[in-house]
């Protein structure tokens, strides 16, 4: 990085681009990126980094080792992979308007989620269903959104998940005041189990100034949040490269917190990362960036084609990186699955997609008379007129028949 | 009774809200320890405490959202803006976020916001401080939109809009934050979200809301003396505003003029005349007519008192309904 970035020409700056990323994907992890399952399966018991001037170790932030906890980790990423997979047949059957797949995130999503406890609050973007799932959404609730008979989907005060965030970043700084919120129930009730929130938001949207505006809140507050980047390398069609000049973990510290980088495809590290971040949310040190480096398999959206803009060879890089595979490696390279469970899963598999298949076309649009009573919590006039100039119109063909 | 200025009237709303809800937080630029750009929460901070009234950093989209993660907390928090043009950072959260949480969540969740936004000119200001965006919002479904005119109204309105369960956006009079008035904090508040005819005339209505209600009233007092009995209306609430007790103010005199500093072209002014036409033609004795700023950004001060609607404006626009 030296000279003039100023590209003469747009070619070139495609090719500066794309080249920067090609080489970034083909290097091994950076030093700093925390990992303990490699891409080859072997587990190491080092879990240690640099963080804010001082090394922590991580490795009592791990969850057991123990196998069937290993196999329930590897059964949420596949299921949620099956789901994944069925979700798009189901848009590409015109079912669903729109799927956002997470296809390579399943790491990042399902160990961040595991880490977090009952009373932590999560704000997702709008491709968290991993982490949906951790929290007890039901994976048909979500599809809700994409089948357009809502724009929620679950209750979130129940499930502690906010509703899907679709112009990002802004849940960002919904995290940062609910903290505060937690904050404040902490000091006036001590009895109240330690609490934080999670922030979800990707390599694109780093770049939005709520991220940032988040960031300075949370640090001049000491709000207890976490903030949880997948970069997955790509905002649709735009590198990360284009977004940041520095990992991105390293952005924490011009806000005077920690920030670091683990390997999001390892749903292992992600897991005691994220735990070991939520604790020091949690007892009043403040906010936890966590870069969860990871790639995004599939396309943006199904209205996305990655053919137009990245390579086959840098998919094909990544594919050995898979979270799936190197846990699957693992189970089997140590004798920790047999057979029987690999085709248990597969089985649950098939049943899950038809019943989601099932659900999705028992969905029904709502009345567009109920949706007048959801804009205001108290009486308004202008609506409550609205509804009724609605109503008479629509009585209007009650004499002819069905309108559709 | 007590007499104060329409400042000290919205500071003794909030101090009265801070006092009665352990859950209402005050959030804003410099609203701490300076008590505000205008003073309005002077001494607030000192009586509640940093946690209650919190000095938060530069950046208004963080208050706006920051404000609804707390509300999603179940507090009440209410973000001063300090000038109507800094809104404008703040802007995506408001119909993005706040104005949609309860649609998005089929019903199941409030956002009890409260956004109190000093506005207008006619203090000598600079650009971005002399605005009047009231209609961008009031454009926007989920928001409710009120501006006080005097120091009775900002006294409650200011309580009223932050026990609401539904976002609030206060647009205060800021060139009459020192205009005095009589305020009864024992009397019963007035529904907020209505009109209030201040003035009973026969001839023609003048509709005006926030800094324009006391030219709308030196007017029809200047008009009487021309024999013309002039009703006055402060609207108070822009969303929704109710349209009522305009219509039947009108369906009496025949004529309507409402006035607003802010651009008439899309502005609050057109959405009066739609409804009035709608529900009042034949009692109008002519078109209603707009009294309010040109399509141009603010001018600049030197030349902000031609832009601004006064009394002569208001009055050649009755001459123009009365000549119809």
């Amino acid at each position: 990085m030296s000279g003039s970035r100023l590209p003469t020409a747009e070619f070139e700056a495609e090719d500066m681009v794309r080249s920067a990323q090609i080489a970034e994907a083909g290097l091994v992890p950076e030093p700093e990126m925390l990992q303990v399952l490699a891409p080859d399966g072997v587990l190491s018991a080092n879990l240690s980094a640099e963080v804010a001037g001082s090394v922590v170790d991580f490795s009592p932030y791990l969850s057991s080792t123990d196998p069937a906890h290993l196999r329930s980790l590897y059964r949420d990423m596949f299921l949620l992979r099956r789901f994944d997979q069925e979700s798009t047949a189901l848009q590409r059957q015109g079912q669903l308007a729109l799927w956002v797949p997470l296809t390579g995130q399943e790491g990042a999503q399902i160990g961040s989620g595991r880490a977090l406890e009952q009373q932590d609050y999560a704000f997702p973007t709008y491709r968290e269903h991993g982490v949906a799932l951790t929290r007890g959404v039901e994976l048909t609730e979500i599809l809700r959104l994409f089948r357009g008979v809502t724009n929620g989907g679950w209750d979130p005060r129940e499930k502690n998940f906010h509703l899907y965030t679709l112009v990002l970043a802004a849940q960002s700084l919904h995290a940062v005041g609910y903290a505060m919120g937690m904050q404040r129930d902490q000091l006036s009730d001590p009895a109240l189990p330690p609490a934080a929130t999670i922030a979800y938001f990707g390599d694109g949207a780093s770049s939005e100034g709520d991220v940032h505006e988040s960031m300075v809140f949370a640090a001049s507050f000491d709000a207890p949040v976490v903030f949880f980047c997948q970069n997955n390398q790509w905002a649709i069609s735009v590198p990360s490269t284009v977004q940041t000049r520095v990992p991105l973990a390293r952005r924490a510290e011009g806000y005077g917190f920690p920030g670091v980088r683990v390997d999001g495809n390892d749903v292992l590290a992600v897991e005691a990362v994220t735990r070991w971040a939520l604790e020091h949310a949690r007892s009043g040190r403040g906010p936890v960036l966590i870069e969860a480096y990871t790639y995004r398999m599939s396309a943006h959206t199904t209205a996305d084609d990655p053919t137009k803009y990245r390579l086959t060879q840098d998919e094909q890089e990544w594919r050995p990186r898979d979270p799936l595979l190197r846990l699957e490696t693992h189970l089997r390279s140590q004798g920790l699955a047999d057979e029987t469970f690999f085709e248990g899963l597969t089985q649950e598999a098939r049943t899950l997609a038809a019943d989601l298949r099932a659900g999705v076309l028992a969905m029904t649009g709502p009345d567009l008379a109920d949706r007048f009573a959801m804009v205001y919590a108290e009486p308004h006039p202008l609506v409550q007129e609205e509804l009724q100039l609605f109503r008479d119109y629509e009585a209007g063909f009650a004499d002819e028949g069905t309108r559709d | 009774m007590a007499t104060m200025t329409i400042a000290k009237a919205i500071n003794e709303g909030l101090r009265a809200a801070l006092a009665q809800d352990p859950r209402t937080l005050l959030m804003g630029e410099d609203i701490g320890d300076l008590g505000g750009v205008y003073r309005v929460t002077d001494g607030l901070k000192k009586e509640f405490g940093a946690l209650r009234v919190v000095d938060t950093p530069l950046a208004e989209s963080g208050i706006i959202g920051t404000a609804i993660g707390l509300a999603l907390r179940g507090y009440r928090p209410v973000c001063e803006i300090q000038f109507d043009g800094f809104v404008f950072p703040g802007l995506n959260q408001i119909p993005t976020q706040l104005a949609k949480l309860r649609t998005r969540s089929d019903g199941m969740l409030s956002a009890p916001v409260v956004i109190r936004i000093p506005y207008g000119g006619g203090i000598g200001s600079g650009e971005h401080h002399p605005e009047s965006p009231e209609a961008l919002f009031a454009h926007t479904a989920g928001l409710r939109i009120i501006t006080p005119s005097n120091a009775q109204d900002a006294y409650w309105m200011i309580q009223q809009a932050i026990t609401c369960e539904d976002p609030v956006i206060v647009f205060e009079p800021k060139r009459r934050y020192w205009l005095k008035g009589e305020v009864d904090t024992s009397a019963p508040a007035v529904d907020p979200f209505s009109a209030q005819v201040l003035r009973r005339g026969t001839d023609a209505t003048v509709v005006a809301y926030g800094p324009l209600v006391p030219v709308a009233l030196a007017a029809a007092a200047a008009a009487e003396e021309d024999g013309r009995s002039i009703e006055v209306i402060d609207l108070r609430s822009i969303s929704p505003i109710d349209f009522d007790t305009v219509t039947e103010s009108v369906a009496r005199t025949g004529r309507l003029v409402v006035a607003h500093e802010a651009p008439t072209f899309g502005g609050i002014g057109g959405e009066l005349a739609a409804r009035i036409s709608e529900r009042a033609f034949l009692s109008l004795e002519a078109p209603v007519l707009r009294v309010g700023g040109f399509h141009m950004p603010y001018p600049v001060a030197r030349v902000e008192e031609h832009y601004l609607p006064d009394i002569d404006r208001i009055l050649e626009a009755l001459d123009r309904a009365f000549a119809y």
